[in-house]
């Protein structure tokens, strides 16, 4: 492991060379607004949320897997990128139904949270209403992918933390979907574990409990870290969150 | 001349009205710093010209509501959506994901206590559009206040903004979905 110096928004800072432009601007309170991303599970950079500029070239790169080099010259809050993020969330937008009234985590929502943070007023692209299914099969919980983002938190978590590997994403492009095992009714799944982990990950309304009404149900996603820690670095953290 | 404020109900519930309403004493202080010239709680008949700003609740959901806003559009000089219906669809378009005809039968057949039928067929009844659309997909809109409904401090913010010929800076405080 080796010691660097890049720059992330003018500020000259030093990072190690296996950490992600992401970590490090977390680490010194430069905010990067992200949806698929989630600390304990690993990256896979799709939602472009955390897209930044890099000096000496016109792409653009996720800052969640794009590692730190030498010299490395960062924006993470240029004019075009605020543009791109809006853009994003608009277009997440129009692909489903993410009308909050009418949500269960209505107030306690990433994308919800993303819309502010960009400035949201209104969305310039035409609202696309498809008819995406929803499965209550499942005894406690509910996935409606009329509400899904497809950021793969719960394929993830369930593969990675569970290791149960229940869900999966179908078809291409538009009709991309999450779906359990076989493409069968969640309920009737011989590998899901009924542990909840993909609920409390979904950043929407997407995967919930069964009975919560309106507004009523907050995800937690703190339990990942006790479960990361106890196996990565092979001690549980106490209730008081010190190591 | 005090400025000429009006406000339409769309395809929504009235929620945004009610929550109008509850500006409470508010209302008092507006009434002498504007006149409603046109308002589902004012009895006028036809949309009047020369309207400085139009309030509009509701998405716009048969095809009485998309002639209503044009009508708007050409006789204000600043258009609010009023209220996520507005802004977005909301609830009103919940049921663009179904087919129209099944919605009506939905709606006036299966869950008719008496007299299943369809109404439709008649001058006084607005033919229902294939998908209800947020206002600005059919006019151009100025300003978007949020909620469902906004609340009285939002609306009360919006119209004292409009009010003083400002374009309303809504602070995170008033950027709310639902």
């Amino acid at each position: 492991m080796a010691i660097l110096t890049l720059t992330i928004d003018g500020e000259q800072l030093s990072a190690n060379d296996d950490e992600t432009l992401l970590e490090i601007a977390r680490q010194h309170d430069i905010a990067i607004p992200t949806l698929c991303h989630l600390e304990g599970l690993s990256d896979v950079g799709s939602c472009r949320l955390c897209l930044v500029e890099i000096e000496g070239s016109q792409k653009l790169f996720p800052a969640c897997t794009t590692r730190a080099q030498e010299g490395m010259v960062v924006r993470t809050k240029t004019e075009r990128l605020q543009r791109n993020r809006r853009m994003i969330i608009e277009l997440l937008a129009s692909e489903g139904n993410h009308q909050c009234a009418v949500c269960v985590v209505n107030n306690h929502c990433e994308l919800q949270n993303l819309a502010y943070e960009v400035g949201l007023t209104h969305t310039r692209y035409p609202y696309l209403y498809p008819k995406k299914r929803l499965d209550a099969s499942h005894p406690d919980f509910i996935i409606d992918r009329n509400r899904c983002v497809l950021c793969t938190r719960c394929v993830r978590v369930c593969h990675e933390v569970e290791g149960a590997h229940v869900w999966d994403i179908a078809q291409r492009g538009i009709h991309c979907e999450i779906i359990s095992d076989m493409d069968q009714p969640w309920g009737t799944s011989p590998s899901c574990t009924s542990c909840g982990k993909c609920v409390l990950v979904c950043p929407t309304g997407a995967l919930i409990a069964k009975g919560e009404n309106v507004a009523e149900m907050e995800k937690k996603t703190d339990f990942l870290k006790y479960i990361v820690t106890a196996r990565v670095k092979r001690e549980w953290i106490n209730t008081d969150g010190e190591e | 001349m005090k400025p000429r404020v009006a406000t339409v109900w769309l395809g929504g519930c009235s929620g945004c009205h009610m929550s109008f309403l509850d500006m409470d004493e508010r209302l008092i202080e507006l009434a002498g710093r504007m006149d409603l010239v046109y308002s589902p709680i004012a009895d006028v008949k036809e949309f009047p010209r020369d309207v400085d700003v139009t309030l509009v609740e509701g998405a716009v959901t048969n095809d009485e509501n998309e002639e209503m806003a044009h009508i708007i559009r050409r006789n204000s000089r600043f258009v609010v959506s009023f209220g996520d219906c507005a802004v977005s669809g909301n609830v009103t378009a919940l049921r663009n994901g179904f087919d129209k005809e099944d919605v009506l039968r939905r709606a006036y057949v299966e869950l008719a206590d008496v007299d299943p039928q369809i109404p439709r067929d008649h001058p006084t009844i607005a033919e229902l559009m294939a998908k209800a659309r947020p206002l600005h997909e059919i006019i151009p809109v100025d300003a978007f206040l949020h909620g469902c409904p906004p609340t009285a401090d939002q609306i009360w913010f919006a119209v004292s903004e409009l009010l003083e010929g400002r374009m309303p800076a809504f602070s995170p405080v008033y950027l709310r979905y639902g």
